[in-house]
């Protein structure tokens, strides 16, 4: 390693230490077990819920240099999984799957986040209990999945009116 | 992992330190981009100088016991529900160590709605523990620690409230940010909420970082100096940590709510407040002579040939007869609300932290619920015990050495 390739190194070190000091909340450490595949996910967590629905949370970085899509989840927690998001209709906020899927830019990364876009497990077949695990695949468009574990935490605020579409699909997606 | 969890360091001398070792425009970078980022920009930020201080969360002990005590402290008891056992435990568990681990280091707690509250850690620290009943309600029983009992009634002294006595399980959380406190309160008492009911929550406080120099023995609300005999370096260790099965590397605390009769204790002149405590108040060193950290000389006398210190002074009968009635002591006033007669509720959160109750505090608190003249002006109105859990390595929760034995 040549002197100017170590000092750059150096750098470089120094620039993402100082961007990590100045970054005070969100992006906390990865529990994705996960080796790091081109999308990784961080803060995963899941509402807990006793019957019917409820919703997965989390940060996905996209570590590649193109664009990619989350297309689909899967969890044994959930009979039916959709990636929803959450829109304007009649002058009031309303949650309706996501067309086409949660995308993520080359290089950047995208909030699952209560208000947001999120990923919704409908017909729980028992109670997600609050400390669980529930483990979660995720699908993206390159083929690529992704295991994540999220904890479930008692969570009452977010609280958002459900709409589905009329092109709702009840495939699982 | 490290001997011991409470290193502190700060964020940004971090920051600063490492920048300035790789050199002037590397350093003029990494202070750009971090302006950037914050919300005004200016042109050197103003000091903040201890709000980014981290206390480490994980290591052999729990932090907040040994760790220096900070300006606010809360206890916080709760009580399991009904029908929580050891599973339910351990994911009680496994949310607190992930909160505990995120807020402690400055970081927001996932699903946390104020996540901007959790970016001033202020040397946080959050110290579990659990309460004798919790071992017989989780079918635990046989791993309860043979000291862990509710101290005995001292019916001469005592004036207890329930309201301010036992508990299943205990949130100790420190910081020298009360704002700090209040957001992991919040975040901690919330992800309890499925599992235990709050009990009682005892606010209490020291001086304020920076208004005396670090390491100042506290002044309680009586203007006495107090914990000058705290034990120090191998005795304190010895003295607080367990060796003991599942609870080696904890240790229990002792807390006892005292409040004070301030309206007769002002009544007393001050050379006779002095003959009491057996310490000066203007700097508590001892009657006898010295510095505050100097030892009481008990055997002293006067041309009289009278004891210096009488035989009613707390020093007296405080005093540990030897190593085995060791104890650290780390007290905090408390102050709320005054009745509508103007009588003060206000008094002092005693924390005493012993690696055995039986042993090492039963003896000292008999001889002071017997002997000692300042019960006239402190009245223990709150009394709990607890086995504060040990330490932990990467990727442990908190209580595993309990909840896996």
């Amino acid at each position: 390693m040549t002197t100017r390739t170590l000092l750059r190194a150096a750098v470089a070190a120094v620039a993402a230490l100082a961007l990590a000091a100045c970054g005070s909340s969100g992006s906390g450490s990865t529990t994705s077990s996960a080796p790091a595949g081109p999308v990784t996910a961080s803060d995963p967590w899941v509402k807990t819920a006793e019957t019917g629905m409820t919703a997965a949370f989390m940060k996905l970085t996209n570590t590649t240099g193109k664009d990619i899509v989350l297309v689909k989840a899967a969890t044994p927690a959930a009979g039916m999984v959709e990636l929803h998001e959450m829109a304007m209709k009649d002058g009031q906020m309303v949650m309706q799957p996501k067309e086409g899927g949660i995308p993520i830019k080359a290089g950047a990364s995208a909030m699952l986040e209560p208000g947001g876009d999120h990923i919704m497990l409908m017909d729980i077949p028992k109670p997600i209990a609050a400390g669980e695990t529930v483990a979660l695949t995720l699908t993206f468009d390159d083929g690529t999945t992704l295991s994540v574990d999220a904890v479930a935490k008692d969570f009452d605020g977010g609280n958002e009116s459900y709409e589905p579409s009329p092109s709702m699909s009840m495939s699982g997606m | 992992m490290t001997e011991t969890a409470g290193g502190t360091f700060s964020r940004r001398r971090l920051l600063l330190g490492g920048a300035a070792v790789a050199g002037g425009a590397t350093l003029a970078g990494a202070l750009t981009g971090c302006a950037a980022a914050g919300p005004t920009a200016p042109e050197a930020a103003p000091e903040a100088p201890y709000g980014d201080d981290v206390v480490a969360f994980r290591g052999r002990h729990q932090a907040g016991v040994t760790t220096p005590p900070p300006a606010h402290t809360w206890f916080v008891a709760l009580d399991l529900r009904d029908g929580v056992d050891r599973s339910g435990l351990t994911r009680l568990m496994t949310l607190w160590t992930d909160d505990i681990e995120r807020l402690t280091g400055g970081r927001a707690p996932l699903a946390d709605q104020e996540r901007e509250l959790a970016a001033v850690p202020a040397s946080l620290t959050v110290t579990v523990g659990v309460g004798p009943d919790l071992f017989g309600r989780t079918g635990l029983d046989a791993l309860r620690p043979a000291s862990l009992a509710q101290l005995p009634a001292f019916d001469a002294i005592d004036r207890l409230e329930q309201r301010w006595s036992g508990g299943d399980l205990l949130l100790q959380i420190g910081a020298d940010d009360v704002v700090t406190v209040s957001h992991a309160t919040r975040v901690l008492t919330r992800d309890a909420r499925s599992f235990a009911e709050v009990r009682w929550v005892q606010r209490g406080f020291g001086r304020a970082r920076g208004s005396v120099p670090d390491g100042t023995t506290a002044r309680n609300l009586l203007g006495q100096v107090d914990g000058s005999a705290n034990p120090v370096g191998d005795a304190r260790e010895q003295a607080v940590w367990s060796a003991e099965g599942w609870l080696a590397g904890g240790t229990m605390l002792v807390l006892r709510r005292i409040r004070f009769d301030r309206d007769h204790w002002e009544q007393i002149g001050r050379a006779d407040r002095e003959l009491v405590i057996g310490r000066r108040l203007d700097d508590g060193a001892p009657i006898t002579g010295g510095a505050e950290k100097d030892a009481v000389d008990l055997s002293a006398v006067d041309e009289n040939g009278l004891e210096v210190v009488p035989s009613f002074a707390h020093v007296r009968q405080a005093r540990a007869r030897d190593a085995s009635e060791l104890m650290l002591r780390r007290g905090y006033s408390y102050d709320d609300s005054p009745t509508p007669d103007g009588t003060d509720d206000a008094g002092l959160l005693f924390a005493a932290y012993v690696a055995d109750i039986e042993r090492q505090f039963l003896p000292v608190q008999r001889r002071l619920a017997d002997n000692d003249l300042l019960n006239r002006w402190t009245i223990p109105v709150g009394s709990a015990v607890f086995a504060i859990l040990p330490g932990i390595g990467d990727g442990q929760i908190l209580g595993h050495q309990l909840l896996d034995a």
